[in-house]
């Protein structure tokens, strides 16, 4: 096999110098195009296969028991009636998957079954496969499990209070998991400087993804020792790696095939206990274990926001620049590690990259509680910080009697420029996007100038498109793409990345066919399977886009190459003068002269052998050397500004968003369509977010989930989403494939804060934490009537121990990224 | 997937079939209609019938009868689509269709049925979660456990009468035709409703509801206002209904407000018909009837939203139904 092989680190660290990101925008024929998802049809008409859809001969259903008690020791389990009931095959406990896993690789602290203790209510104890899964119910329904109850651990505060018991015997102290302390400059002679000293406390409550599809997974043992899960997963290398881990196999005979998902929005991108317990079953029986959770128990898996409590303290000079920035978040991470330490990093990253903030102080803590883990969510730990900075923005505006709009666009981060802590930011299209929906929403004349009980709010935001370091430690790619040519013109494109719904199956079609010059439904696209395709490490951080599809312009180059000089050979003339286009290869001089693709390929094959290439990418290196710089940096950052317009009834509380306004730096859109599609699902997700989302539990009561249903757990529908005017911005980002950067996450981030600002425009009200609900919005408008303080929010914060700070001076101070060496205070 | 216990169906085609059948299943049977209440009580373990009777093919419930002036009578095997369409319903007892559009979704409405909606079951949010999640709670008096969570001191259950449909009929004066093997009976729906959460009809499980009558048509006028946090799906979790009997000149003879949503049973606030009755609806006597509601409605912690804002919101509610109808009487 004749394969052009190169690496994708090509030597910078940057990743592949494009073709196609220096084409001229004219010549472009597939990209920028609205043209149809590749799978469009599939979907719509019903015949895409879930991972439900999947049925094997023989196969088994598997029902998991849960615990009904929030943290316990186990003290017994006796499923010798389960097991003897007819038609029951097998019933595992966590004895029989004692290796612990866990995303990260600081926390494996999460078992398929629990082993001698649990959690949260929720937490598996047991699985059982069975004929079908009535029996499978009735078996659960007869496993005997003696517990001896321990006091369950229910908010932050007491957390950080309770040394006995712990939830985990790891972590910092008492039940935090993980505390974080980072100073970026002067933070005293930043607030020095400053004309005016805020401090403002917010709350985010938690919320879940709710993905329309459940998770669901099928193992099958096969006779040849093999196993393969079919699952709805975001990451499916993760899971491989996880279950060659914890079924204790070679990854060789481990297989796993990424179905595809109704939904993600990071509710799949942890290795689940279900994945792991089918695959022990089926080798346990010989037989494929199919099983499908129910809504109850998707939000028992959550992993989604993170119930965040901020303090914000921000230095600002009268013109509205900042001076200093000193932010503290303390979220609340349920019973286990999952992404957290990530999460909690990331309420402390992106603060930096819209406004300069030339000293910056974080500080973070995660808690541990009796409750189902929290984990990355659509923005993944950064609406909660987005919401308190831009709220505390707008109150900085009225302060000092500045428009919110102009009082951002004059202190924008510049484009290539390096933070105070240390992200490297390169196209920066926010000014673009605020001018827009200023001049689309006639924002001059309508804030501050609507009559009561009417208002509008701005806010922005900036996300990664990637994250700069993969979640284990390791140099190789983090997208790979493989292509493969036949000889009568079909193209098959392989690659590990998988298609949650956002249309990532059809960027690589676009990106593969803009390239080759042919028709994107030409390409057949094999995605998400560890057998078949390269890695890529998962649908999460905004990623895919701009890696895989990198990673693709890179194999369909290098395919172009052999192509090229087979054809050129051919008819004679200069490789130069060769161009793919309309499903044909010819001389641009004399476009007459030229052959088809199929005969192209034919050339290339008599030529070189059998034709394929591969292409891979690699982030760039981030200018950060200090402890924690993993978290933030990323090849790109998008950018998002959005006005909200509310109508607030002052008697029933009731906020009602008739209109958002939202502007996105897109870099350059792949496909404007799916784009749209994006920046609107967020505006939706944002609405449900920013008015009634709450994922709760009754602390009195077991910490029991409130109401994990999809009646109670409320969520908007389609009568409560407003009308959306999206401008795209597209300021072409060198890293970006064809220059384009993230839209899946952004978009949210901006919402939340816009409508509490445009809440508080209508009637005068701060609501300083989300959802913001009738009740609340009573309580803050009864208090402005009574001369009390006009808000509803948090207004206190703990105040537990930290460590010392890792002190890292500025670029602005002469710092090089690396911390400077602490005071050695112990011995 | 939530599985449905198994159970035996039967599918009677004629009332008196229906009410044999009922007869011989005993107390474990139980009838169905459109099955959007009970079968998900069933996959949640809340009710477990042996026997599930349906009512379905039964041709004399699917009917609606009559019009305005001589009275409707409603089958309650219609469904509430059916209802909401229907020209007659539309014209003369607009109130009812409009409060039925406000029931859930349209695919629920599709199957869900006038009998079901006036029989369903009271709602908490302690008690509509699957078995394990009441396990972990250790269950409730209403079902399996001996403990009210929402209000632990009491010896009965607080769960809320949910559907919309029965506080209009409750104030409108519908009355309700039931059928067992013992004969007819009709009765009033304003006594038809026990204020206890699990005793909550008063009705014996074996009579069928056959059909709802309304009165003529002439003379009053009413009203439905429902509390919910979303424009779909949800329940109320505060319903007013609202008539009054008009005389010549405009001015109201009586009143009568129902609030839903609010207690085991429909709530009637006898002091707001009387703050109306006796003259021309109006700020003032606008204002005292939705005092009186909101002194009157004491909602406990088991539904969506704060109950204290449920409390509060009774006031508002009460007014804006009230001036809907001095509205329309002007017009
Ligand atoms: C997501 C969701 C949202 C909903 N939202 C609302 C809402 O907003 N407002 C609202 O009012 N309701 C709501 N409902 C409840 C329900 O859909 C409606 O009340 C519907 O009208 C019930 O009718 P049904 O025919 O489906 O009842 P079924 O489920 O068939 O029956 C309900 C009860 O009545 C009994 N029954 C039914 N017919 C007869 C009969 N003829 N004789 C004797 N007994 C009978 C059954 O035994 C059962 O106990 C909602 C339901 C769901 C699942
Ligand atoms: S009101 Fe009390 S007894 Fe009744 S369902 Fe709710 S918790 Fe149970």
């Amino acid at each position: 096999m004749a394969t052009n092989n190169g690496h994708g680190n090509n030597g910078d660290g940057r990743g592949p110098k494009t073709k196609g990101a220096g084409a001229r925008p004219e010549d472009l024929k597939v990209v920028g195009k609205p043209f149809r998802k590749v799978d469009a049809r599939s979907k719509c008409v019903g015949a895409t296969k879930f991972a439900d859809d999947i049925s094997l001969p023989r196969m088994l259903y598997c029902k998991i028991l849960r615990s009904h008690v929030p943290h316990a020791l186990i003290k017994a389990i006796d499923y010798s009636k389960a097991l003897a009931l007819p038609g029951v095959h097998a019933v595992i406990t966590g004895k029989d998957l004692p290796i612990p896993y866990g995303i990260l690789p600081v926390s494996q602290d999460e078992t398929a079954l629990c082993v001698d203790k649990v959690r949260f209510i929720g937490d598996p104890v047991a699985a059982v496969a069975a004929i079908d899964e009535d029996t499978a119910f009735d078996a659960m329904n007869l496993i005997e499990v003696e517990y001896e109850p321990l006091p369950a651990v229910a908010t932050i505060e007491e957390a950080v209070e309770t040394s006995e018991p712990r939830i985990h015997d790891y972590g910092d102290y008492n039940n935090v998991h993980k505390t974080v302390h980072l100073e970026f400059g002067d933070m005293d002679e930043g607030f020095r400087e400053a004309d005016v000293v805020r401090e403002d406390v917010f709350f985010y409550e938690g919320n879940t993804h709710l993905p329309m599809e459940q998770h669901a997974a099928v193992g099958h043992y096969d006779a040849d020792g093999k196993v393969t899960l079919w699952s709805s997963t975001q990451t499916p290398h993760y899971v491989h790696r996880a279950l060659a881990k914890t079924l204790e196999m070679p990854a060789a005979h481990v297989r796993v095939i990424a179905t595809p998902n109704g939904g993600g929005f990071g509710g799949k991108s942890d290795p689940f206990n279900h994945e792991i317990v089918v695959c022990e079953l089926s080798r346990r029986t010989k037989r494929p274990v199919k099983v499908t959770l129910t809504r109850e128990e998707v939000f028992y898996c959550h992993r989604g926001r993170h119930p965040v409590l901020m303090k914000s303290r921000i230095g600002v000079k009268k013109d509205g620049s900042i001076t200093a920035l000193d932010f503290q978040s303390f979220l609340d991470g349920g019973a286990y590690g999952s992404y957290g330490v990530a999460s909690t990093f990331y309420t402390g990253a992106l603060q930096t990259v819209t406004y300069e903030v030339p000293r910056y102080r974080f500080r973070g803590l995660r808690a541990f509680t009796n409750k189902p883990p929290c984990g990355p969510k659509r923005g993944h730990g950064t609406p909660q910080p987005r919401f308190g900075l831009e709220v505390q923005l707008d109150k900085v505006a009225e302060e000092l009697n500045l428009d919110p709009a102009e009082m951002r666009l004059k202190h924008l981060v510049k484009p290539n420029t390096v933070t105070a802590n240390y992200l490297r930011v390169g196209s920066m299209g926010l000014g673009a996007c605020i001018e827009k929906v200023v001049e689309g929403s006639d924002w001059k004349n309508k804030f501050r100038k609507l009559p009561e009980g009417r208002g509008f709010g701005l806010a922005c935001s900036s996300y990664i498109c990637g994250a700069g370091l993969p979640i284990y430690w390791n140099s190789m790619p983090h997208s790979g793409v493989q292509l493969r040519l036949d000889r009568q013109g079909g193209v098959c494109v392989q690659c590990g990345s998988t298609d949650i719904g956002q249309g990532s199956d059809s960027v690589l079609a676009y990106v593969v066919a803009e390239i080759l010059g042919i028709d994107p439904f030409d390409i057949r696209v094999v995605t998400a399977d560890t057998d078949l395709t390269p890695v890529d490490l998962g649908s999460y951080s905004s990623r895919v886009t701009l890696m895989t599809g990198n990673a693709a312009i890179q194999a369909a180059e290098r395919a172009r190459e052999l192509l090229a000089k087979a054809v050129a050979e051919k008819l004679s003339v200069p490789v130069d003068n060769l161009s793919f286009a309309e499903r044909r290869v010819f001389d641009v001089e004399n476009p007459e002269v030229g052959v088809s693709f199929p005969e192209a390929v034919v050339l290339a094959e008599s030529k070189y052998g059998t034709i394929g290439t591969v292409g891979s990418y690699v982030p760039p290196r981030s200018p950060g050397r200090f402890k924690g710089a993993g978290v933030g940096p990323s090849p790109a950052y998008s950018y998002s500004a959005a006005v909200a317009e509310v109508e607030v009834d002052a008697d029933t509380g009731y906020v009602n968003v008739p209109r958002v306004w939202v502007a996105h730096d897109i870099g350059k859109s792949i496909n404007p369509m799916l784009v749209m599609g994006q920046v609107e699902g967020s505006i939706y997700m944002g609405l449900g977010e920013a008015l009634m989302e709450e994922m709760v539990y009754r602390e009195n009561r077991n910490v029991v989930h409130k109401f994990p249903s999809l009646l109670e757990y409320k969520s908007p529908t389609t009568l409560e989403m407003c009308d959306v005017f999206t401008y795209l911005v597209e300021d072409a980002d060198p890293n970006g494939p064809f220059g384009a950067k993230e839209v899946g996450q952004g978009p949210l981030l901006p919402v939340m804060p816009a409508i509490a600002n445009a809440v508080y425009d209508a009637v005068g009200v701060r609501i300083d934490e989300v959802p913001i609900t009738p009740e609340k919005v009573l309580a803050a408008l009864r208090a402005k009537r009574q001369g009390k303080d006009a808000r509803y929010g948090p207004t206190r914060t703990p105040s537990p121990a930290w460590p010392d700070p890792l002190k890292v001076p500025t670029p602005a101070e002469g710092g090089d990224g690396k911390e400077m060496p602490r005071v050695a205070v112990h011995s | 997937m939530m599985r449905l216990p198994k159970f035996a169906y039967l599918v009677p085609k004629t009332v008196g079939e229906a009410a044999r059948m009922m007869g011989e299943a005993g107390p474990s049977g139980q009838f169905v209609a459109g099955g959007t209440d009970l079968y998900p009580n069933m996959k949640r373990r809340q009710q477990t019938p042996r026997t599930v009777i349906s009512v379905a093919r039964l041709g004399e419930l699917r009917r609606i009868e009559g019009d305005g002036r001589e009275g409707l009578r409603v089958g309650a095997g219609v469904s509430l689509t059916e209802l909401i369409e229907h020209p007659v319903v539309n014209r003369d007892y607009p109130s009812l269709a409009r409060a039925a559009r406000l029931i859930s979704t349209p695919t629920l409405r599709n199957m869900g049925t006038v009998g079901g909606n006036l029989l369903l079951d009271t709602r908490c949010n302690y008690y509509d979660q699957n078995y394990e999640w009441r396990k972990g709670i250790n269950f409730c008096l209403k079902k399996d456990g001996d403990v009210c969570w929402v209000a632990p001191g009491s010896q009965k259950c607080w769960a809320v009468q949910s559907s919309d449909l029965v506080p209009l009929m409750v104030a409108i004066g519908a009355r309700l035709k039931l059928v067992s093997t013992l004969g007819e009976r009709l009765v009033e729906a304003r006594g038809f409703y026990n204020d206890d959460g699990i005793d909550y009809l008063h009705k014996r499980p074996d009579e069928l509801l056959a059909e709802i009558q309304l009165p003529p048509a002439a003379g009053w006028r009413a009203v439905y206002k429902k509390l919910r946090r979303r424009g779909a799906f949800d329940f109320p979790v505060l319903g007013v209904a609202a008539r009054v009997d008009a005389v010549e000149g405009g001015a109201v003879s009586s009143a009568r407000v129902v609030l839903g949503g609010v207690a085991p049973a429909p709530l009637e606030v006898e002091a707001a018909g009387a703050a109306l009755a006796g003259s021309q609806l109006n700020d003032e006597t606008m204002r005292a009837a939705a005092e009186a509601c909101y002194l009157r409605a004491r909602p406990l912690d088991n539904t969506d939203h704060l109950m204290n804002y449920r409390k509060q919101m009774a006031r508002p509610f009460v007014l804006r139904a009230l001036q809907e109808l001095a509205q329309e009487s002007r017009q």
